[in-house]
């Protein structure tokens, strides 16, 4: 076993150091009744049958995304909480390093400011897209954790942490927050908020897509003081970017916190920072710009809050700092907040975060940089407004919703859209996610069972959008 | 470019072992923040030329669009893969050496998993693709629960938790929406002193009250002290949450009579599956009583730490935990797999999508490749490594338990820091200049100046030799020289980092220089 460097000569030498007759002596206290009867049955495979078995287990699936044609991918349009961009090379190249992803938490600096210096220039770009740039010789307005899980449970944690700030319990939801993270938000309400009425209330949105702004403040009225926080998706779910900055006034009159949810963190190339349109706490998700899709994780969880309540964030925070010799260092830092000192009175349960693919995501914002950031997004704006208008130009086409959109936009057909998509499959092309498939169904929006959720990036080229609209009208009755 | 300068008026200290000296200085780079490198429009996109018209972000956003660019840095690609290559050289990691932190099982990491994990047909999909174009990854999904459940002897195992505290945190809502089907809402979670952090924490995000149990003489949980808080909490409890091995790296011998009595007063168990490297082919715990266990796929099952996660933390249950699993489980049905979400019963949801897939791959793949028999001797010559460390340790680090050890064998400081003044924290960073990570420090917190070591089967007797000589020599320099020791580290790029300034004036980003 490759693995396991024991010859018989050592494990005798061992054995005889640690004065035991045998290795099975050493699990001789274990009482005889919690034994197992017989041995594990799973057979073992050398590398070759290994990379076999893994290699046919990979081959029954069809990527949606490949780097090249020979990986036989799809054409696909899909986003809906991960909207996979074409990840440099270089990002990868850099993970492989043993350094980055063998090590672990920087629990000992010394010999971690690789990664401690690596987290902390990723808070910096985080604060630097999610919140307003700070003013030079001013303190930071925005501060980013270490990362979170995912966007999803990232979410739910700006929900307990606004809980927290305010003391209050009520949260709000804007309709077109992503369904699992609505899912999410229940299931990590469901333990603290049991026997005290509903554990969230959902506000509808218009024809545009946007929250509906009477009906927040009619929710918020009603509620009084007792609102904790205002949850809102920008873009959101059907891919509308939200007004912000009006939803956040609604809810700081009624003393609440406006938390933002951001799942495309590209939109932030061409959209005003939520920090600077009154958000509070936010929270994100960072895979489609760090890794291949990889069904869906790991990725990591963007999450920046107003630097005044740095100290109810949770999650792990890396500081700069220096070293008895005077030079600049960084370390694990408030760790006063956290499970491991405070137990149950920590700020959340969370102990490791998604350091390496915050690294990824760190990475891959170097490589864009400024102007390549925002390029990047306007090329996706460009070919996604491309699609929009081509697919809405299709007869008996139209768009579900009139809001302004990013890179995702959702598009109304004839006919049923999972038969559709199913048809358009045979064709390899994936054409977007139907409102009705399990998982990712939105039920408020009208005809969910006609709509496709359609994202489109800077992968797709002309062509490839004139041939899903092609495609796609052919398909339908 | 500068270089960190090699000291030449200090003394370097010796570190010897037995195949010569250990740890040395090379040349490392500093390092500024990325922030500080690149000019004025340089960078390192490729970018594709634009085929369709430009659209007008300001047009279509109004007052909601972006008006100046973020701080992101400019610099190019050769920048950025140096400034990256250069940072990691100040990271330690496994494929440096060893990295025995207790309860945290740094073993070797497999490339074969990361060469799996990486194949298009698992790291290109997309988790809103059909069912049906993703057959090959839902059918490793289920081979991996069968394998978690054949290893554990659990019923079904959900893998939707992303580390091992979301799995706590999904065991305890399974727990509670097992009690509420019974119409029942007990509050009180037995937790004993010796576990980790996150046990309390998970807890109290489900409300649940807890309650501490205290850790005998022995090291052990003693059966007297479940039974006194069973009595004192009577009809009120939840579930006891148990690390098996301890953190004190011995096996709860009075698992049995525990298990049965917080059964008997009407609560579950929930095991903290950490420890787990320590019992693979050797005890199954939803064989023995056990209802609910996380998994930690990154410490038992190899997948890589990455410098804090991404980890995995599926959770197996018992029959009767089953229908509360979180939405979806993967079910293998007559056309091939598909996802259940129709579960009426179910927690719900703890995350997006179906969680860390790229991590059930690499998973998959070492059990796969070591079968039930490597897993075996996984846990065998784990057990045998840390029974060795113990044994060339002991006459001069006291041992927190005179009880057998499993994977890992925790020792305290006592005797030296009474001798000589030098603590665990200096003894941690002495062992960096001799080439190797420190092991878990202070911790169980019942272990005053707790050293926890845990070397992992992956390791070879050679290098086992070289780390009990490290601290048996940093021992006889705390007598002869304390000031060397504490002091240390004396070899890295920074010495000892003022913490206490960090958490007092929270620098939390790069910030540009004042104009």
């Amino acid at each position: 076993m490759r693995y396991i460097p024991h010859t018989e000569a050592d494990v005798a030498s061992m054995l005889r150091l640690i004065g035991a007759p045998s290795v099975e002596s050493l699990f001789a206290h274990i009482p005889a009744a919690l034994r197992p009867s017989r041995p594990l049955d799973i057979q073992a495979l050398d590398e070759v049958s290994l990379l076999g078995h893994l290699g046919e287990l990979g081959s029954k699936s069809t990527p949606a995304v490949a780097d090249t044609p020979r990986e036989g991918a799809a054409l696909a349009f899909l986003g809906a909480g991960i909207t996979p961009h074409h990840i440099p090379v270089a990002v990868d190249a850099l993970l492989w390093r043993a350094e980055w992803y063998t090590s672990y938490t920087p629990y000992q600096p010394e010999v971690a400011q690789g990664t401690l210096q690596a987290i902390f220039e990723y808070q910096t770009i985080v604060s630097e897209l999610l919140g307003p740039s700070p003013i030079p010789g001013v303190a930071a307005p925005f501060v980013s954790n270490a990362s979170m899980y995912d966007g999803a449970s990232g979410t739910a944690e700006a929900v307990l942490m606004a809980r927290r700030v305010t003391g209050r319990s009520r949260t709000l939801v804007c309709g077109a927050l992503h369904p699992q993270y609505v899912e999410t938000l229940r299931c990590y309400l469901a333990g603290l908020q049991e026997d005290r009425g509903a554990l969230y209330d959902c506000v509808g949105f218009g024809a545009d897509g946007r929250v509906d702004k009477e009906a927040l403040a009619a929710a918020l009225q009603a509620g009084g003081e007792t609102t904790a926080c205002v949850v809102v998706q920008t873009p959101n779910f059907l891919g509308v970017v939200e007004d912000v900055p009006a939803v956040a006034r609604l809810a700081k009159q009624h003393g609440a916190l406006c938390i933002v949810v951001c799942t495309e963190p590209l939109a932030l190339g061409v959209l005003a920072p939520p920090g600077s349109c009154g958000a509070d706490i936010i929270a994100g998700e960072g895979m489609g710009l760090a890794l291949p899709p990889t069904l869906g994780g790991p990725g990591v969880g963007l999450f920046a809050a107003r630097s005044e309540y740095v100290r109810q964030l949770p999650g792990r925070l890396i500081g700069e700092t220096v070293d008895q010799e005077g030079r600049r260092g960084y370390v694990l830092t408030l760790s006063t907040r956290e499970q491991h000192i405070r137990r149950e009175k920590a700020t959340s349960n969370i102990c490791t975060n998604h350091g390496l693919i915050a690294l990824a995501f760190a990475i891959h914002l170097c490589l864009l940089g400024k102007r390549g950031f925002v390029r990047l997004a306007q090329i996706n704006l460009a070919k996604a407004e491309y699609a929009k208008q081509r697919l809405a130009a299709v007869r008996g086409f139209a768009l579900a919703v009139a809001g302004p959109t990013f890179n995702e936009f959702a598009l109304r057909i004839r006919g049923s859209a999972n038969a559709a998509a199913e048809r358009l499959r045979e064709q390899g092309i994936l054409a977007g996610v139907p409102l009705d498939q399990p998982g990712l169904a939105l039920p408020a929006l009208p005809d969910a069972d006609r709509t496709l959720l359609i994202a489109v990036t800077e992968r797709h080229r002309r062509a490839d959008i004139d041939r899903l609209a092609k495609a796609l009208d052919e398909v339908c009755p | 470019m500068s270089v960190v300068k090699s000291d030449v008026s200090e003394k370097p200290p010796t570190c010897s072992g037995p195949r010569g000296p250990l740890g040395t200085r090379h040349l490392l780079h500093h390092e500024a923040p990325i922030f500080e490198l690149g000019a004025a429009g340089r960078s390192g996109a490729s970018l594709p030329e634009l085929d369709v018209p430009e659209a007008s972000a300001a047009a279509l956003f109004g007052e909601l669009t972006r008006t100046s660019e973020p701080g992101l840095p400019e610099v190019s690609e050769v920048d950025v893969t140096r400034h990256f290559t250069r940072l990691s050289r100040w990271n330690h990691a496994i494929d440096i050496g060893m990295y025995p932190l207790g309860s945290c099982t740094m073993k070797y990491n497999p490339k074969v998993n990361e060469r799996v994990a990486r194949f298009p047909g698992f790291a290109g999909l997309h988790p809103a693709q059909p069912l049906g174009t993703v057959q090959g990854a839902l059918e490793l999904m289920y081979l991996l629960e069968r394998a978690l459940c054949e290893i554990s002897g659990f019923s079904r195992v959900t893998l939707q938790p992303a580390a091992g505290a979301h799995g706590e945190l999904c065991g305890l809502m399974m727990i509670r929406a097992y009690h509420k089907s019974c119409g029942r809402s007990p509050r009180k979670v037995l937790i004993p002193d010796s576990a980790h952090g996150t046990n309390p924490a998970s807890a109290n995000l489900n409300q649940f009250e807890t309650i501490a149990c205290k850790t005998g003489a022995d090291g052990l949980l003693p059966a007297e002290a479940v039974h006194k808080a069973i009595a004192q909490h009577k009809g009120d409890l939840a579930a006891i949450m148990i690390t098996n091995p301890s953190t004190l790296g011995l096996f709860e011998e009075h698992i049995a009579e525990i298990t049965a009595a917080v059964h008997a007063a009407g609560g579950l168990v929930y095991m903290d599956g950490a420890n787990l490297n320590a019992l693979l082919g050797k005890v199954r715990p939803g064989d023995t009583g056990i209802d609910v266990m996380h998994f930690n796929l990154h410490k038992t099952f190899t997948t890589p730490h990455g410098g804090g996660g991404p980890g995995c933390g599926p959770v197996g249950v018992v029959a009767a935990l089953a229908p509360f699993l979180p939405s979806p489980t993967v079910e293998k049905v007559a056309s091939g797999y598909t996802l259940d979400f129709q579960r009426p019963q179910s927690i719900g949801r703890l995350r997006s999508f179906v969680g860390n897939f790229g991590m059930m791959v690499r998973a998959y793949t070492y059990i796969r490749e070591m079968g039930g028999a490597g897993l075996t001797a996984a846990t065998e010559m784990a057990v045998l490594n840390a029974n060795y460390l113990r044994a060339r340790l002991k006459d001069v680090y006291p041992l927190a338990s005179e009880k057998p050890s499993m994977h890992e064998v925790v020792v305290s400081d006592k005797r030296l820091k009474k001798e000589t003044g030098v603590q665990t924290l200096d003894l941690a960073k002495r062992l960096i200049d001799y080439g190797f990570h420190p092991p878990t420090v202070y911790f169980p917190l019942v272990v005053p100046g707790a050293l926890m070591i845990e070397p992992t089967e992956t390791e070879n007797k050679e290098t086992l030799d070289e780390f009990a000589e490290a601290l048996l020599q940093i021992a006889e320099e705390a007598q002869r020289d304390p000031e060397l020791v504490k002091h240390a580290p004396h070899l890295t790029a920074l010495r000892r980092l003022d913490e206490t300034r960090a958490a007092r004036q929270p620098i939390l980003r790069w910030l540009p220089p004042k104009r």
